[in-house]
């Protein structure tokens, strides 16, 4: 059976990704969001093998509240956007400069 | 030492981490929606691996089938400029570089076989032959979970109730009544008396 440090270093280079997603784009605010999923798959791979490999139950249950969370953030998520893109009819992030930070 | 159980994991994570990349490099949004929908896909195959049957198929099911759909509805809702999508991304790939190998290597480095190896981490006994994950699952989450998951329930109501609220436009194009304005109508503003008899002047 493959180790735990394997899953491990699978789930961080799916974090980095995500991290690098966030990072390398400056156009299209939907990629933000998935480079976000991605970062949450990450953490739930490392919340499950985890949990299999101490035999305990508690990793999952949390991975459980988190997809939910995260299911909650993606439609709210996207529902700002659906509404910011009727008004502007832009979603690119370098666009989105109305409070002029 | 290769066991088949190590070639379903590495071809598991190999397709994830591809299609992963694929998700931030690829210029079509939509080509980037289905990229994270194949990295789910495996991934729950590696939790399968973990014997995490149920929450393996919850993001197949949840993930994949509705908030990837929603993804993939909202990217064809939207007209975005599809060859402008990459703007500076050329700028920004040695930076973007530099962050993934640098949080890859500082994680891989603190989780590396040094300390969550096979031999510090050994492996879980065979599971009993009534072994129910779903179960086990259950019997937690009913228990000492319940709060947080009543709580859970609660937080996806108000998701559904914000997410109904933003988007929806009330009634635009419906054929209904309104009850004030009929009434106050006056019989000036409906009826227009028009002077039909032969003596009459035509109006100019």
């Amino acid at each position: 059976m493959v180790s735990l440090t394997e899953f491990l270093i699978v789930a961080a280079m799916l974090f980095g990704l995500g991290v690098s997603g966030i990072v390398l784009n400056r156009k299209n605010l939907i990629v933000l969001l998935m480079s976000i999923e991605l970062i949450l798959l990450a953490v739930n791979t490392n919340f499950v093998a985890f949990s299999y490999f101490l035999g305990n139950v508690t990793g999952q249950v949390f991975v459980f509240f988190i997809l939910t969370v995260a299911a909650a953030e993606a439609a709210i998520g996207l529902a700002i956007l659906v509404v910011y893109y009727r008004s502007h009819q832009t979603i690119e992030v370098q666009d989105l400069d109305a409070l002029k930070g | 030492m290769l066991t088949p159980l190590h070639l379903i994991f590495y071809l598991f994570s190999g397709i994830a981490l591809i299609s992963a990349v694929a998700v931030v490099t690829v210029r079509n949004p939509v080509r980037s929606v289905l990229s994270l929908v194949v990295t789910f896909f495996s991934m729950a195959g590696n939790w399968m691996l973990l014997r995490a049957e149920f929450l393996s198929l919850i993001l197949v099911l949840v993930y994949v089938g509705a908030v990837m759909t929603l993804f993939l509805f909202v990217v064809m809702m939207l007209s975005v400029d599809r060859e402008s999508k990459q703007g500076g991304f050329v700028r920004y790939l040695p930076f973007g570089l530099i962050i993934v190998l640098l949080m890859t290597g500082l994680i891989a480095a603190a989780v590396g076989p040094h300390y969550f190896g096979i031999k510090q981490m050994p492996l879980p006994g065979a599971d009993p032959a009534d072994y129910n994950n779903l179960k086990l699952l259950g019997d937690v989450l009913y228990t000492h979970y319940v709060y947080a998951f009543e709580v859970a329930g609660v937080l996806l109501l108000a998701a559904i109730i914000a997410a109904i609220t933003l988007t929806h436009r009330g009634p635009v194009r419906r054929k209904v009544q309104n009850i004030s304005e009929q009434i106050a109508a006056r019989p000036e503003d409906r009826v227009r008396l028009v002077n039909l008899s032969q003596d009459a002047k035509p109006e100019a």
